[in-house]
């Protein structure tokens, strides 16, 4: 009491500070920092989730460097960040841009957009997963045959898995970026639009000129956060491929599937945490990266 | 730590709260831990089981835990070498090398299970349960592989019996199959799929059909890169490819294509009877497994075993092994096949006439004269080599024969690494 009665006043403000803080601390120290250490260290060790963990030096990492499969599904999650953030990010802008200037029954347009993004992910793969059945169930194909037309091999094809696992994940990302949007079309100033329509600029001009530059925040959070949820996708890919997980022939797996199926599949612990480490340094580099090349000049 | 006991007992409901007050009355009483994954008809026949065990071993009280599938492995590796968790517990046959390597279960007295014994009362998929001069654990039902039937599909195109060899399953299976105007499947003959059970008869049924062994030294070696294995491959793929009775994943399950009552037969364990069971206007019946070219009969079993673990010491094991050797008899498997639908480990409780005349368990108990159980390092792992291995040559149109042996060796990679660690 004595020793706290001495402290200036800035002092116990201080030590109240972490007092309050010491809990989200401890937290995020047991439930966070924890696991992620170790995690680092079991990826230099060999465990069957049974037994006990011995050091293995550098052999998870080298015998991912000589997996094939490995690096066909590093290809893979980049395929699904390449397509997926570009993609996503036009039609979003696009919708949120028209969106922005229609006025009939604005909000239930709105909320149709929006829907999908509360929908649960699994739920939704289910559906689109039947969707893209061959005849007799998939929706698709039933309409192709209906028109004379053949059927497309959406999810038993190499080449068509992955843009057809990928479609969803868009589809339900949609909404929240057409809201975020929507809010930085709102809060750029009318004035700057009046300046323009005064001087008679085209609707073209006004719209890379003013519009765009004026987003870039938004974009840069957006272009952040949709690309790590792409490098992390997992619920849709899982959920439309359960049978054959990533398949056919690994084409649609991605990296956090790969994890999930060493660890819990093959129960060999340590070589999953070695794919984490290296999923976790992908995900570190690519948003450095992207903060720095879209950071405001 | 007793305390915490209690408390969990506690929260496992009034039931066990009774029985764990009724076990404190009396002096000698032993209490011992079961432990399984959550499968409702599982845990329903447990209950029973224990509630007959408890009945003739008063001074012994058995408690039930149960986990979700996913999380049970876990559970068990965590709670066992802290001195937690059960004495005796439920394992696929398949994670034995595991458990005995991790020192998780203690091998079976040899004076209460000899080994002979075992060996002239189960079937003899069993011994693979052996390890030295001991057996570690023992299984209560086992599953086998049959082929089910939708008999008004049979009706219809005129088919009286269902196949009896591979010719009659082909011929049988091009007049069942029923195709749109365009040439789109729109009912199959034969349901597909490897990632159903499809790997399994394969590997245990038809290479060894066309006179092959798929494995050999003890399942540490491939053996199927060989002209049996070609055929056996080349049959199953003509299916689809030659014949076009079957298309891989139609309607996305086999299973669901045969509940829906668009495909003529469907191969699948007996773990199906009870889901089939409950589909309203479905008539199906079941055949064993067709014979191959030769006649040779061939089976896929797997089944769940039970064992005690290390941490059961002094009357615990005691008890331990008398609850084991009640999951072993006869009585308890008979409740097993009623409740689970799983068929006892035992010719003498399987093969009774009333079980082996019966029309849906009867091809399955036959099939289990004759089953062979694959020794599996990583079974999804394996399972995954031979979908991409059909999947090379359907997608990618690589010869079976590459497709083959790039699929040997790396069923063989897996092995190795799993055995020389």
């Amino acid at each position: 009491m004595r020793f706290y009665q001495n402290l200036t006043i800035s002092q116990k403000q201080i030590a109240w500070a972490w007092a309050f803080l010491a809990l989200p601390v401890l937290f995020y120290v047991v439930i966070r920092f924890y696991p992620t250490a170790n995690a680092f260290v079991l990826s230099f060790q060999e465990w069957n989730l049974l037994g006990a963990r011995s050091f293995t030096g550098f052999d998870n990492y080298v015998r991912l460097y000589n997996d094939p499969v490995f690096w066909k599904v590093f290809r893979n999650t980049f395929m699904y960040l390449i397509l997926g953030t570009p993609v996503s990010l036009v039609l979003s802008f696009v919708i949120a841009y028209h969106l922005d200037k229609v006025r009939f029954m604005h909000g239930t347009i709105r909320a149709l957009y929006f829907i999908p993004f509360m929908t649960s992910a699994v739920a939704m793969a289910w559906v689109w997963r039947w969707f893209y059945q061959p005849v007799p169930i998939g929706v698709f194909n039933n309409f192709l045959a209906t028109l004379g037309f053949g059927q497309i091999p959406f999810l038993s094809s190499t080449t068509n898995a992955l843009p057809s696992v990928l479609a969803p994940a868009i589809w339900a990302g949609l909404g929240f970026q057409v809201i975020i949007f929507m809010a930085g079309l709102r809060a750029i100033p009318q004035s700057y639009y009046e300046a323009a329509r005064i001087d008679g600029v085209s609707s073209w001009t006004v719209l890379w000129e003013i519009t765009i530059p004026l987003l870039k925040p938004t974009v840069v959070f957006l272009v952040v956060f949709s690309s790590i949820g792409f490098l992390r996708i997992f619920d849709q890919v899982y959920n439309m491929t359960t049978n054959n997980p990533g398949g056919p022939l690994n084409s649609t797996k991605p990296l956090v599937l790969l994890i999930y199926d060493t660890a819990f599949n093959g129960f060999n612990m340590g070589y999953a945490a070695a794919q984490t480490v290296v999923l976790f340094t992908i995900l570190l580099i690519v948003s450095l990266i992207q903060l720095r090349i879209l950071r405001d000049r | 730590m007793k305390l915490m006991n209690r408390f969990r007992t506690f929260m496992l409901g009034a039931a066990t709260a009774a029985l764990t007050a009724a076990s404190a009355t009396t002096a000698s009483a032993v209490e011992i831990e079961y432990w399984q994954y959550f499968f409702e008809a599982r845990v329903t026949a447990m209950d029973k089981l224990i509630e007959n065990f408890q009945t003739a071993n008063p001074d012994i009280t058995v408690k039930m835990t149960h986990f979700p599938y996913d999380a049970y492995r876990t559970k068990v590796a965590a709670a066992i070498p802290a001195g937690q968790g059960p004495d005796v517990v439920q394992l696929f046959y398949g994670w034995l090398n595991d458990y005995v390597e991790a020192k998780l279960i203690q091998p079976l007295p040899a004076d209460a299970f000899p080994p002979e014994k075992i060996e002239a009362e189960f079937f003899p998929m069993v011994k693979a349960m052996r390890m030295g001069d001991n057996y570690w654990a023992l299984p209560t039902a086992v599953r086998s592989l049959a082929l089910f039937y939708n008999q008004r599909m049979f009706e219809d195109a005129g088919i009286e019996n269902p196949p009896a060899n591979l010719d009659e399953l082909v011929e049988m299976a091009k007049k069942l199959t029923q195709k749109d105007g365009a040439g789109n499947l729109t009912a199959v003959g034969l349901t597909t799929g490897m990632t159903a059970q499809d790997h399994h008869w394969i590997r245990e049924v038809l290479v060894r059909q066309y006179g092959g062994e798929p494995y050999l030294n003890d399942y540490k070696t491939v053996n199927y890169n060989n002209e049996a294995g070609l055929k056996a491959f080349n049959f199953y793929n003509d299916l689809q490819a030659k014949h076009g009775v079957t298309k891989a994943a139609f309607m996305d399950e086999p299973q669901a294509a045969f509940k829906a009552g668009r495909a003529g037969m469907h191969i699948d364990g007996s773990f199906r009877i009870g889901a089939l069971e409950s589909v309203r206007g479905l008539k199906w019946g079941v055949a064993e497994l067709p014979a191959g070219p030769d006649g040779t009969r061939s089976n896929y079993a797997s089944y769940w075993v039970n064992a005690i673990t290390s941490k059961a010491e002094g009357e615990k094991r005691d008890a331990a092994v008398k609850f084991m050797q009640y999951l072993t008899s006869d009585e308890a498997m008979q409740i097993w096949l009623e409740t689970v639908g799983e068929l006892p480990a035992k010719p003498s409780a399987a093969m009774t006439d009333k079980n082996v005349n019966d029309p849906v368990y009867g091809p399955f108990i036959k099939g289990l004269e004759y089953a062979k159980t694959t020794v599996f390092a990583d079974e999804s792992a394996q399972r995954q080599v031979m979908v991409d291995m059909m999947q090379r040559v359907e997608l990618q149109g690589q010869s079976m024969e590459d497709s083959v042996s790039e699929a040997a060796a790396a069923e063989q990679k897996i092995l190795d690494e799993y055995y020389n660690k």
